[in-house]
């Protein structure tokens, strides 16, 4: 669970923004220098319309009294990239990767409306704009994604089933394993601000007067009230945001450092919330989120594993232990039936050797979204 | 210090000299005593290296931020009413002496009777005043109805409302006296709660208790703005100790703001906020500047150049620290931090136990402190990386006159 109400940027528009105040990053890409583009409260002026494939940079200055925000957009106003919130007076350099084709640059004074636009055009090679090893990366890791979104629909109504049908004991024992999917693919979930708070707010995260809803309002009626009485709303609504989080996975913005950031995060909620076992507050079924947390990190780290071996060969052979170590601290911790024991039963001893192997992890893993971007 | 410019005579000559001490003596001689000492104390120029503890306002609020903090939560223990008054008056001889780098009590550490434990516990002779100062603050509880303040309660020592996110620990959590000492040397801190402390035995014992180093806010520009845990420098914006008009309306109470005898004093909220050191450390420079909405070495907000260019909070990640907090977005509230570092440790899992003690000073909590950190507990991405687990809010009474003991206003 991310703990802001607002969605998160950090994984997606920042990562393809260069937030400098006077162009120091010098532009490089589309064999011309950057692309000015003049803001002001009623004109945007786009220096070129003719651009080369691969990396551009958008020089943008707002020079009007409104705050502007600045889009490009493919056909049928996809967003390729954009920057909110450009002051009067800033400037700032947004980079973009393009392929040939046809797009528009979009200004909005005010941050409303369609904005002023001006259609541009890319044109040279459709193949070396981006590098196809993280090209591959990036799709693996989209299909894991959708994959995972996929297999939580059936797990997730199964555990609303019993629910609704106020079957407590079969309710507990689907609960954690509902969960799984969603634990490994979180950071990507997170990115749509609202779909997170709505599905796994924990009880200690609500504001005053806000209802709460999603797993963790359903497992405190299991655990503590022993009850399913009241829930079926919830675990309806529940499913309703899983299968919007299916359908929203392709348009997911993802690259090579969001992936490895994700990765990262995951490894974040495991420190923050899995060892200290806040997470499952009533159930203790810590353990198997953390499994969860660990598979989805270890499939980011897996897709960029390749173009981590070229930049940084010392770096793999550290993450490989790493996670060996970590897969073998949970080992003893894993029951007959593919899941985990409660994490009440671990004792403090137990506790301190897990939040080493995570921090182990975790410290060479925070190296690995510098390391996997070109 | 020298004897030169000792404001009372003494015959000891070292750096620490004695307070005339009330330990031993009847309530009414206390008084008597105290008004008698304070007066000579305050005919002479101040000792260098010390601020005034008599004045409109306590000190320790907007006095430059010293080094160093020991700040303390009491229970009072007593029901008696003469006793807790006897208790402010024994703290305040005494802090009006330790600020002036003087031992606590008649005879001090090493003159008194060798068969009898000495007055002042020692450990701070021979360091100079270190520019201690010693604050004093109320809590809600203390208008409980013990001691027959329940009529006396201002409206703006309200208790604060549970924030999203708030993982409080009563242990480290509320109060009915508090203490804030502020030194540059941590020793002489740590000398005057454990004075104060000792002075309170049978009257109020410490509830919890706080060390801070490495000043994590400043009151002025000359200062240069300190680093909190995450690296970043902090209170860039805060309300400066020379900004008298920005005081007037955001800092000291006012006579007509509900309770009449906290006059020229304030409200004080402290909010012990750990640190997740660990996972901040593992995140990129990008994310931690986007995060707080500065940079890391300037300190310049996003997209401006210099720490102290205007903040544009528009211009700024929607989910950033600076911009949630400022003022223009929070009805114009502001705040007088004076936060202190922390590290207690290890947590048991390896991890620092770390973070910042929140302390910031404001006129009326209920419409400052509450709706920023209503707004931040809900949006601020900071949240990932810290935990308020402790809270506390104190009315803090107006300054001390010479004869006069802290809080007396509010007993008679």
């Amino acid at each position: 669970m991310r703990r802001s109400a607002l969605p998160a940027l950090l994984g997606t528009a920042t990562l393809v923004l260069t937030a400098c105040g006077s162009g120091d990053d010098a532009a490089t890409g589309g064999g011309a220098g950057p692309v000015a583009v003049a803001a002001s409260d009623s004109t945007c002026d786009v220096s070129r319309t003719e651009l080369t494939s691969g990396k551009n940079v958008l020089s943008i200055s707002n020079k009007g009294s409104k705050t502007t925000e600045v889009y490009l957009y493919a056909e049928g106003d996809r967003i390729i990239a954009e920057k909110e919130n450009i002051a009067p007076g800033l400037s700032y350099d947004l980079t973009v990767q393009v392929q040939p084709g046809s797009y528009t640059v979009a200004c909005k004074p005010g941050q409303v409306g369609d904005g002023i636009r001006t259609p541009v055009t890319v044109a040279g090679d459709a193949a070396p704009t981006a590098d196809p090893v993280t090209e591959k990366a990036v799709a693996d890791y989209r299909a894991y994604v959708q994959q995972q979104a996929d297999a939580l629909i059936p797990l997730a109504t199964g555990f609303a089933d019993a629910v609704k049908a106020g079957d407590v004991a079969k309710a507990q024992s689907l609960y954690a394993p509902s969960r799984v999917p969603w634990e490994a693919i979180e950071p990507v979930a997170e990115a749509f601000g609202d779909l997170d708070p709505a599905v796994d707010l924990r009880e200690a995260d609500l504001e005053p007067d806000q209802e709460w809803t999603g797993w963790h309002r359903i497992e405190k009626a299991l655990w503590v009230d022993g009850s399913t009485d009241g829930m079926a709303p919830v675990a309806d609504g529940l499913i309703a945001n899983l299968v919007d989080l299916q359908s929203r996975v392709p348009d997911a913005e993802m690259t090579a450092t969001s992936i490895g950031n994700g990765a990262k995060e995951l490894l974040d909620e495991v420190a923050t919330g899995k060892i200290t076992g806040e997470e499952e507050a009533f159930s203790h079924t810590d353990l198997v989120d953390f499994d969860a947390n660990v598979a989805g990190a270890k499939k980011a780290y897996d897709v960029l594993r390749p173009i981590v071996q070229e930049s940084q060969p010392d770096l793999v052979t550290q993450l490989d232990r790493a996670f060996a170590d970590v897969t073998a601290a949970l080992k003893p911790y894993a029951t007959p039936g593919g899941s985990y024991v409660s994490y009440e039963t671990v004792d403090e001893a137990g506790r301190r050797e897990l939040a080493r192997v995570v921090d182990a992890l975790g410290e060479p893993l925070s190296q690995l979204a510098a390391a996997a971007t070109r | 210090m020298t004897p030169e410019t000792a404001p009372a005579p003494d015959p000891g000559g070292v750096s620490r000299r004695r307070a005339l001490g009330m330990l031993g003596v009847g309530a009414a001689a206390v008084g008597a005593g105290a008004a008698l000492r304070v007066g000579a104390a305050s005919a002479a120029p101040p000792p260098p290296d010390t601020f005034a503890f008599y004045g409109p306002h306590q000190a320790g609020i907007v006095s430059p931020v010293q080094g160093h903090l020991h700040f303390a939560a009491y229970d009072v223990t007593t029901t008696d009413r003469t006793a807790l008054v006897l208790l402010l008056r024994k703290w305040t001889e005494a802090a009006a002496a330790m600020t002036e780098g003087r031992e606590v009590g008649s005879t001090g550490a090493l003159g008194g009777p060798a068969l009898a434990p000495p007055q002042d516990t020692g450990e701070a002779l021979g360091h100079p005043a270190s520019r201690l100062t010693i604050t004093f603050g109320f809590g809600p509880s203390l208008f409980d109805g013990r001691f027959g303040l329940a009529d006396r309660r201002p409206p703006a020592l309200a208790d604060l409302p549970a924030f999203a996110g708030d993982t409080l620990d009563p242990q480290r959590s509320n109060g009915d006296l508090c203490i804030q000492a502020c030194a540059d040397d941590p020793q002489v801190a740590v000398h005057a709660i454990r004075n104060l402390s000792r002075l309170a035995a049978g009257a109020a014992a410490v509830r919890w208790a706080q060390l801070g180093f490495g000043r994590a806010a400043t009151t002025s520009t000359a200062e240069q703005t300190p680093r909190n845990l995450f690296g970043f420098k902090d209170g860039t914006a805060n309300v400066l100790a020379d900004d008298t008009a920005a005081l007037d309306e955001h800092v000291w109470a006012a006579p007509g703001d509900g309770a009449a005898w906290m006059a020229g004093g304030s409200y004080l909220v402290g909010r012990q906020i750990r640190m997740l050191i660990e996972t901040w450390d593992r995140s990129s420079l990008r994310e931690q500047e986007q995060i707080i909405g500065r940079d890391k070495g300037e300190g310049a907000p996003l997209g401006s150049r210099r720490e102290r260019d205007e903040v544009v909070p528009t211009a700024l990640p929607r989910d950033s620290h600076v911009r949630l907090s400022h003022p223009s977005m929070n009805g114009g509230a502001r705040l007088l931090r004076r936060g202190y570092n922390f590290v207690e440790g290890s947590d048991g899992l390896g991890h620092l136990d770390a973070g910042l003690f929140f302390l910031a000073y404001q006129r009326d909590p209920r419409k400052a402190f509450v709706p920023i950190q209503r707004r931040l507990s809900r949006d601020d991405t900071l949240n990932e990386y810290i935990r308020h687990t402790g809270s506390s809010v104190w009315a803090v009474p107006p300054g001390v006159q010479p004869g006069q003991y802290v809080g007396q206003p509010l007993f008679t």
